[in-house]
Parts: structure tokens; C-alpha cells; sequence
């Protein structure tokens, strides 16, 4: 496991990717990153909640109640307009830190 | 599955989340948690394990605690459910509100009809009498700096004789050149007086409405001409003879559709040509509030077109007012004490001379003051400011019934919605955000009641104009909107809006929920707190309208008595023809002959009955009255009498029966003896009820003129003479053979069964045989005492509509409760019938209540109709505003429609099945 620093750090670009397609539920989101990370990353309960909740708060996502049918009433985050473009910038500095680092630290792949 | 909500409810606890916000992250966490658990399960982990895991994954290092506290911590702006916190005032709910509002109104368009349409009357028809008013009273003239506008009257005038002219008949022409001469108050003044011209050259009258005015008025009014020139002073001088004519926009419009060749063209005033000179600006209408001009000509121009009968130099001759405009710093204080000063040298200068003793010692100590005269100055304001007032009270105190019954329906409303309301204000929604949603529901109904009634003001202030008009003149006012009406409409909306909104709201909200949440659940006998309220409404509403039908039983029997008030005389297939033939130019003294000629000619018309002379129409508003004395009682007595002179066939034709002695007859001329035909009001005041045939009476003719002496030949049934309200009074009938002065104008009234129009054109016909240049004007008798009337009727008419309208809300506010309550008392009743009560029982129990409501209303009501039907006193006729009868008709006519109203839910609930009802438990 990473260190909790690094995946603090990482974490609201991590989610902020993931709902760039489609609204998702926190399960949902928590699921998707430890799959697509190989279980390398795992977000539970009390880590991610207050994450989503915060980045609801900065007006990124947005979180509504919703039904579909035959499932139960879940509430789904997606992408607001402000945070598309906080995601378009982080993407860049992100990019750009690990292209750094590899140049730094001689790695091929971040 | 086990249950993780408790565990997550027991982390967030010491946060203190607010309720809402904590149910939502309780709810969306504990979704998470049993999907994690459930993947578990399904990885194979033991169901305890994975219990333990989860539960791990929720404590893990006490992140889900930091991290919300940190968030949680500031302020919240996401969206809230509606009636959430309040944040950021009043408007930044404005917009949601206003659709919540719409919504749940659309949702009850029972409701929402109702109320709309019932403000939308209410506040139409205050509107439409506040617009009457404004126009009447309020509105500043449409001319120059009119709150410099000032208008003379001597403060201290009592009685003075004299020759009377035109509506505003203050001051002489003598007295006006006077003060025009030698006041300093002014930086202008002009005298004016309305008058009627005659337009045609022949056959049927054209009559136009005109004003005298002196040569200054235009110019100090400030007004300028839409076309050609005004009159200004040049025009006015001695001797001018008739030097133009300035037309009104609308007689311009209307004769002449506006064409720009209409000045210089010509005009017949009373057979004188006159040239247009010029057209006033559109709007204005001249001094006078709620009577406009067609023509204006100068006053020196009187002399000419009044000719014998002038009264431009005559120094009893009453038929100027004038008006002034203060110097710059002047005031109307200022300006009497001016003309104070002035006044005993202008009196002094300008005393009539037949004025003696008395009469010249009080002319003499008259003194001139000014009165602010922005709003100019007006007989309909005289006549109609009070009524107006009044109407206003009463269309106001029908909004008032109609607003408690909102105010019921408002509750009723709030009553069904408690639960919802409980369950939002246990949600954590403020109070004050509620109650800014319910009062929104109140402010957008009264928003659009009121736009409603302002159209429909309109259409009522126009109602009521027509009303006001008569064929003597159609009254002209300026009622389009101003700021005042506007204004006016929206403090009533505004007002109207708290007193049915604000109480329901303030009550629903009030309820503490956990005590809304159970009483909505079961309820044998629920609110009576609430109930409490409404009823208090209900009594207000019996109270209130029970005024409102005295008033108007008032006003109805008033009118009724002057209606059918025993005149005297025939009021019905009465025919007026007017004839002037001053444009014949016959000799004085063949004008008798001449006039009972047409007398002669027109009683020979097929058909006609009767027909007689007479020099002044009975109830026409005109008058003569002179001093009479006679000792023939034995006592000298003294009376003023009032005088007509009468054709013989005059009482036939009239239907007064002749008591005595004889009628007047063709043998009494100039050269005989004077006779008088007198009524019994005067044998009794002048000859204390003795035998007066044969007597005489002598009336004074004024200094250095020897006494009339009048022999008395008949005695004749009395009748009304200026005015259907009038006491009896002594009148004096003359024969017209005696008239030493005969004027060029000859009234003959008839009597016939023929339809009007073969009449009037048989008449023309053959007046116009004897001389196609004499004028004839028609008036049916009935019509013109129905125009005398028009004060009585538009009270009696309105007060009638509004006391019906207020009787009608009341009994839809008493329904209402009514039905309200014994729904509400549907299982009390159940309960009850179960226990062994009869319907019977059951209907006394409900029309108790309504009873009691209705006892208290009436004995409220009662009272206060006492004390406000003082302020009716002086507009009724023949009725106490006290009458005991008429306190009983309103009683009784709204205890019935009330108990009827009361009864039908009554005998509903009476009618209930106790099985069905209490199964609803």
C-alpha cells in the first residue's frame, strides 16, 4: 500500500477522472479504483466519504439522490462544469510532476 | 443483513450534523457499507468476519470523524430542501418560492379560483370609488403650477337676492372688476362662468355646455391653444359684442373632426354668430372638476347674447366666480388678509341698489378670502364627495368580509398541510423560511387579485360614471390611472394580504411538531385553539355585513320614500316643451298673446290630453320665491312664499286637484285685478286655516316699487316644488295673463298617452308652421325627476349591491366553519350516535354553534351599525338611521340566510353513519 501522503495528494484527481464520463456512487467510485489499480489503491468508508463530501463542497462534483429502476435510491456524483476544468489542470501538473520526477529519479514509468 | 445505520448514526453523533444532513450521510454510508459487506460474503469471508472487517473499514484511524469535522465546520451552501435554513435573505428564496407557490396554488385551483376572484371584487370595486374620488377630489388640474391656484368667496356671505346664473354664481361683474383692479395678491386673476348655449337656428335645441371667461383666464391659467388663438384681454372689453369663440378639443373633435379649418369658421350662440378663433389643448377642461366646455366666449360678450335680460352691469346680477394665482411667496393666508383689507371699499363701491337696511348692512361687512383651488372646484365634489367617502367605507368593509373568509380558507388550508408543515419543521426547516413560503401564497394571490381588480375597476369606474350622468350633462372626468390609484390598489393588496395570511401562517407554524405530527393522526375533538380563531372571524364577518345591510336597507327605504313620496302632482305622461322665440324679436306686450297661442296651437294635437303653461316645471330645481304678508287672519303674518305662473288647464294637466275656488283663467289679463291660486300650506301658514277666498296678500317688490296686491280665487292640494326632498311650502300660483315682464321663452307641459317620438314630431311639426326659427327643447317630466335623484339611487343601488355581496360572503364563511367543523367532529359524533344520540341531538349540537356565532355577530353588529349609521343621517330621506324595523330586516334577513347556510352541513353530520365513522379510526 501507498503511502496515505502520496494518495492524498492524488485522490481528488483520482475521482475527479473517474466521473469525467458518467456520474458514479461512492461504492461505485471505491470499487473502480481498487480494480483499475490492481488493489495497489483502496479507498474505504471513512477515507472516501469525506473526500467526495469536500470536493462537493468546492462546487467539483455534485451529488444528487437518484432512482433507477429496479435499484435502489442511490446518490450519484458527477462532474460539475468547475471541476472539469480543476481536472483538466491537475491532469497538467500532474503530468508534468511526473515527468520530473522521472527525469529526477531516472524511472521510466511513474 | 446486518444493520450498520445505528453504528454510522453512533460515529456522527458527537458531531452534531444538523438533522437533515445527517440522515442523508447515514443513509449514503450505510448503502456503501452493506455492498462492502455483501462483497465480502461473497469472497467467501465468514459472516462475522466480515462484519468485523466492515466495521474496521468505518473506524480506520478515525478519518471519517477528522475529515467530516473539518467539512462539516463551514458553512453549507449545496442546495436545501424547500423550508430548509434560511440563507442569504429574502431574495435569494424569491425565485423558488414564487414556483413552490405556483405550484401548490395550480395544485388547488378551487382555492386559488376562489380567492382570486373574491379579492379581484373586492379590490376592483374599492379601486374603481378611490379612482371616482381621485378624480373628483384629488387630481390637481391639468394647467401650470396649479397649486398656486387659488379661488375668491366672501368667507362671511349669508343670504343675498338677486339674479342667480350659472353653477358657480358668486360674485357680480361689478365686484369683479373691482377686485381685478385693485388687488395685489395676484400675478393673475380671472373670473368664469359656465352657462348653455343654444346652437341650432331653429326647431329642435342644440345645446352646447360654455363658459364665460375674462380675458386674462387662458393666459393665467397658462394654457395654450392646439389651434389658433385663446381669448386674451384684448377680447375683453366693454362693449365687445360677440368677438369669437374658442372651442374645447373634444367639441373640436366631435363637430369639426379636428380639421384645422374649423377656426375662422362660424358658430350660432343663442342666434349670434360667433367666429371660432381658436381650440383649447386636449385634457383641459377648464375650472370646473366633472363638467367640461364646448365653447368660451368673453364676458363682455354677455351683454350682447343675453340681451334684455343681461346682467353683465347689473349689480345684483350673481353669475361670476374667480380664480387667482399667488405671486411668487405668497399665500392663500396672505392673500385673504390682502383682500381683507380691500373688501369694504369694493362692497361699498358696488352695493346693489335695491338693497336696504338689513341686507346692505351684511353686503357691506362681506370680506373677500382665497382658497387653495388646485384641484379646481366642483358641484359633483359637493354633491358626491360624501357619498363617495361612504361608498368607499362600505366596498372597503366588503374587502374586510372577504378577507376573513380567506383568512378561513387560509386556515383550513394550513389545517390540512399541518403534517406536512410538522414534518418539514422537524426536518430541520426554519420558521421563518416557512412562513415566507406560506405568506408568499397570501402575496401572490393578493398580487394577482389585485391586477385583476384594476382591470376590473375599469370597467366599474365607467359603470359608475354612467351613473352619474343625466341628460342635463354627461359628467366628465379624468379617471385614467395615476400614481394615487396605483398606489391606493397596491396598499390594499399589500393590507389585504396580511389580514388573510399572516394569522393562518403564523398559527401553522407555530404548532410544535411533535404535537402537529400526532393531533393530524387521530383527533376526536381536535383544535379548538384554531377553531377559536376562526370563529372569532365568522362573528367579525356576521357583525360586519350586518352593518353593512342596515346601511343599505337605509339608503334602499330612503330612496324608495322619494320615489314614491306623494308630490302632489302627476309625475308620469308628463311631456316638457321648451320654446324660445327670441330670435321672432316680439314686442313685449304681444308676447302674452303669442305664448297662449303655442299654448292653443299644441293642445289641439291629436292625441294630447291637456296642455298648460307654466314658467317653472315643478322639481326642476328652479326656483322664485318672494316675501309675502297679509293680516287677514287678523294678526299680521309673514312667510316667503314660492310663485309660479300657470296658464289656465296647469293643475288639469298636472293632476293636482283644485280644493276651492277656481283656476286661473283667460280673463285675468294686465287689465284686471291680480289673483293668485294658492296651496294649502299657505292658507295655513298665512291665513291659520280661515276661509282665504277672497282675501289678499301683498308681496314687497322692492324699494321705491309700490307693494303687489294679489286677491286670492282658488285653493289647490299641495305638491313639491324645487325638490322631491323638500318640506311642504307655501306656493302661490299666478295666472301668466298678468306677467308684466314676459320673457321670449315659453314651457308648455302635456299631458298624453301618444308614444313619445309622434309626439315631439308632431309638436316640431307644428311649431315649426307657426315659425321655423323658434327652438324646442323636450324633456319628459319623469326622467328629469329621475335625474334630481341620482345621489339617492347610486347609494341606494351600491349599498343594496355591496350589502347583498357582504351577506353572501358571510354565509359562505359560515358554511364554510360550519362544515369544517363538524367534519372535524366526525368521530365526537360517531362516538356519540354509538352512545344512543339521535339526530336530532346530533343537529342541535352542530346548529348550536352556528346559533351562538350568529347571536354574538348580530349583538356586535347591531351595535356598530347604531353607531355608524349616525354618518348616513344627512343623506336620508323620511328614515331614522335608528329605525327599529330596519335593524330588524337586516337581523332577521341574516339570521335566515345564515341558519339555512349552517343547517345544511348540520343535517349532513346529523345524517352520519357512527359504524362508518369510527371504522376511520
Amino acid at each position: 500500500m501507498l503511502d496515505r501522503e502520496l494518495k492524498k495528494g492524488s485522490a481528488e484527481l483520482m475521482i475527479l477522472s473517474l466521473l469525467e464520463d458518467r456520474a458514479r456512487h461512492g461504492y461505485e467510485i471505491s470499487k473502480l479504483i481498487e480494480t483499475r489499480s490492481g488493489g495497489t489503491l483502496r479507498f474505504n468508508v471513512a477515507s472516501l466519504y469525506p473526500l467526495l463530501y469536500r470536493l462537493e463542497d468546492r462546487g467539483w462534483i455534485q451529488g444528487r439522490w437518484t432512482e433507477k429502476q429496479g435499484q435502489r435510491r442511490r446518490r450519484y456524483y458527477k462532474l460539475t462544469a468547475p471541476g472539469r476544468k480543476v481536472l483538466r489542470a491537475q491532469r497538467n501538473t500532474w503530468q508534468s510532476f511526473v515527468a520530473a520526477m522521472s527525469r529526477i529519479t531516472g524511472l521510466e514509468n511513474a | 443483513m446486518p444493520e450498520f445505520r445505528d453504528e454510522i448514526r453512533k460515529r456522527l453523533a458527537p458531531l452534531r450534523l444538523e438533522a437533515t444532513r445527517e440522515a442523508a450521510i447515514v443513509e449514503e454510508l450505510g448503502q456503501h457499507l452493506e455492498d462492502r459487506h455483501a462483497e465480502l460474503k461473497g469472497r467467501g469471508t465468514s459472516e462475522q468476519q466480515a462484519y468485523d472487517t466492515v466495521l474496521a473499514e468505518l473506524d480506520e484511524r478515525d478519518l471519517l470523524a477528522k475529515g467530516l469535522r473539518r467539512m462539516e465546520r463551514q458553512p453549507r451552501v449545496e442546495p436545501v430542501p424547500a423550508g430548509g435554513p434560511w440563507h442569504g435573505g429574502f431574495a435569494a428564496h424569491l425565485g423558488q418560492d414564487l414556483r413552490y407557490t405556483l405550484r401548490s396554488l395550480r395544485l388547488s385551483p378551487g382555492f386559488s379560483t376562489v380567492a382570486v376572484l373574491s379579492l379581484a371584487l373586492g379590490i376592483g370595486a374599492n379601486t374603481a370609488i378611490f379612482q371616482l374620488l381621485n378624480a373628483v377630489r384629488l387630481r390637481s388640474l391639468p394647467v401650470r403650477n396649479p397649486e398656486e391656484l387659488v379661488y375668491l368667496k366672501p368667507s362671511n356671505s349669508h343670504g343675498r337676492s338677486g339674479n342667480f346664473r350659472g353653477s358657480f354664481s358668486t360674485f357680480t361683474n361689478p365686484i369683479w372688476e373691482q377686485i381685478r383692479d385693485h388687488q395685489q395678491a395676484f400675478s393673475g386673476i380671472a373670473a368664469w362662468n359656465s352657462t348653455s348655449f343654444n346652437l341650432a337656428t331653429g326647431g329642435r335645441s342644440r345645446i352646447a355646455r360654455g363658459i364665460y371667461v375674462s380675458g386674462d383666464f387662458f393666459n393665467m391659467l397658462g394654457v395654450l391653444p392646439a389651434a389658433g388663438r385663446l381669448i386674451s384681454s384684448v377680447d375683453d372689453t366693454r362693449g365687445c359684442g360677440l368677438p369669437g369663440a374658442v372651442i374645447s378639443f373634444p367639441f373640436w373633435q366631435r363637430e369639426y373632426g379636428g380639421n384645422a379649418s374649423a377656426v375662422g369658421s362660424k358658430l350660432t350662440l343663442d342666434g349670434h354668430p360667433a367666429e371660432i378663433i381658436g381650440v383649447t389643448p386636449a385634457g383641459f377642461y377648464g375650472m370646473e372638476v366633472g363638467n367640461s366646455f364646448d365653447v368660451a366666449v368673453p364676458v363682455c360678450s354677455e351683454a350682447l347674447i343675453d340681451g334684455e335680460w343681461k346682467v353683465l352691469d347689473r349689480r345684483d346680477g350673481w353669475w361670476l366666480a374667480i380664480v387667482g394665482r399667488l405671486k411668487p411667496g405668497w399665500t392663500p393666508a396672505k392673500a385673504t388678509a390682502q383682500l381683507e383689507s380691500i373688501s369694504p371699499g369694493i362692497f361699498q363701491a358696488t352695493l346693489p341698489d335695491r338693497y336696504k337696511d338689513k341686507e346692505a348692512k351684511e353686503f357691506l361687512a362681506w370680506k373677500l378670502a382665497a382658497y387653495p383651488a388646485s384641484a379646481g372646484i366642483s358641484n359633483l365634489r359637493t354633491e358626491y364627495e360624501q357619498p363617495l367617502w361612504m361608498l368607499l367605507a362600505i366596498a372597503g368593509t366588503v374587502l374586510l368580509i372577504a378577507c376573513a373568509n380567506l383568512a378561513n380558507l387560509m386556515f383550513a388550508r394550513a389545517n390540512a398541510r399541518e403534517r406536512e408543515i410538522a414534518v418539514r419543521l422537524a426536518l430541520g426547516a426554519s420558521r421563518t423560511r416557512l412562513l415566507q413560503q406560506l405568506m408568499m401564497e397570501s402575496l401572490l394571490v393578493a398580487a394577482i387579485g389585485a391586477a385583476a381588480g384594476m382591470v376590473l375597476a375599469q370597467v366599474l369606474t365607467r359603470v359608475l360614471l354612467s351613473f352619474l350622468t343625466t341628460r342635463g350633462g354627461q359628467v366628465q372626468l379624468d379617471v385614467t390611472l395615476d400614481w394615487r390609484v396605483l398606489g391606493f390598489s397596491g396598499l390594499v393588496a399589500l393590507i389585504t394580504c396580511l389580514l388573510f395570511g399572516l394569522t393562518p401562517a403564523m398559527r401553522a407554524t407555530a404548532t410544535p411538531p411533535i404535537v402537529a405530527m400526532k393531533a393530524g393522526a387521530r383527533g376526536a375533538i381536535g383544535g379548538r385553539d384554531r377553531l377559536g380563531m376562526r370563529r372569532v372571524l365568522v362573528v367579525a364577518q356576521v357583525a360586519l355585513s350586518m352593518v353593512l345591510l342596515v346601511g343599505a336597507f337605509l339608503f334602499v327605504r330612503s330612496f324608495q320614500k322619494l320615489v314614491s313620496v306623494d308630490a302632489g302632482f302627476r309625475q308620469t305622461g308628463i311631456l316638457v316643451t321648451e320654446l324660445d322665440f327670441t330670435q321672432l324679436n316680439i314686442p313685449l306686450e304681444a308676447r302674452n298673446s303669442f305664448k297662449q297661442q303655442l299654448v292653443d296651437r299644441l293642445e289641439t294635437l291629436p292625441g294630447v290630453e291637456s296642455t298648460a303653461g307654466v314658467s317653472i316645471v315643478p322639481v326642476s330645481g328652479n326656483g322664485w320665491n318672494d316675501s309675502v304678508h297679509t293680516n287677514a287672519s287678523g294678526e299680521e303674518l309673514q312667510e316667503v312664499s314660492w310663485f309660479n305662473r300657470v296658464t289656465p288647464g296647469f293643475f288639469k294637466t298636472m293632476g293636482t286637484p283644485i280644493l276651492r275656488g277656481r283656476d286661473v283663467s283667460l280673463s285675468d289679463t294686465l287689465n284686471s285685478p291680480a289673483v293668485a291660486v294658492v296651496n294649502e300650506t299657505f292658507v295655513r301658514k298665512l291665513f291659520k286655516d280661515k276661509d282665504p277666498l277672497g282675501q289678499t296678500f301683498k308681496v314687497d317688490e322692492g324699494a321705491g316699487k309700490p307693494e303687489s296686491v294679489y286677491q286670492i280665487v282658488g285653493v289647490v292640494k299641495d305638491t313639491k316644488y324645487r325638490t322631491l326632498r323638500e318640506e311642504l311650502t307655501p306656493i302661490a300660483f299666478v295666472p301668466r295673463g298678468q306677467d308684466k315682464h314676459p320673457d321670449t321663452s315659453c314651457t308648455i307641459v302635456m299631458r298624453s298617452d301618444l308614444p313619445l317620438d309622434s309626439l315631439t314630431t308632431a309638436i316640431e311639426r307644428a311649431v315649426g308652421e307657426i315659425n321655423p326659427a323658434i327652438l324646442i327643447q323636450f324633456t319628459v317630466l319623469k326622467t328629469q325627476i329621475r335625474d334630481t335623484l341620482v345621489r339617492e339611487r347610486l347609494m341606494a343601488s351600491l349599498s343594496g349591491f355591496f350589502g347583498v355581496l357582504a351577506a353572501i360572503l358571510t354565509t359562505i364563511g359560515l358554511y364554510g366553519l360550519i362544515s369544517y367543523m363538524a367534519a372535524r367532529r366526525r368521530n365526537e359524533i360517531g362516538i356519540r350516535m354509538a352512545l344512543g344520540a339521535d339526530r336530532m341531538r346530533v343537529l342541535q349540537l352542530i346548529m348550536g354553534v352556528a346559533v351562538e356565532l350568529l347571536g354574538i355577530g348580530l349583538v356586535a353588529g347591531a351595535a356598530l351599525s347604531w353607531w355608524s349609521s349616525r354618518t348616513a343621517r344627512s343623506m336620508l330621506f323620511a328614515v331614522k338611521n335608528t329605525d327599529p324595523a330596519i335593524f330588524a330586516a337586516a337581523v332577521a334577513l341574516l339570521a335566515i340566510v345564515a341558519m339555512t347556510a349552517s343547517f345544511l352541513p348540520a343535517q349532513k353530520a346529523s345524517h352520519l353513519d357512527p359504524l362508518e365513522a369510527l371504522r376511520e379510526e
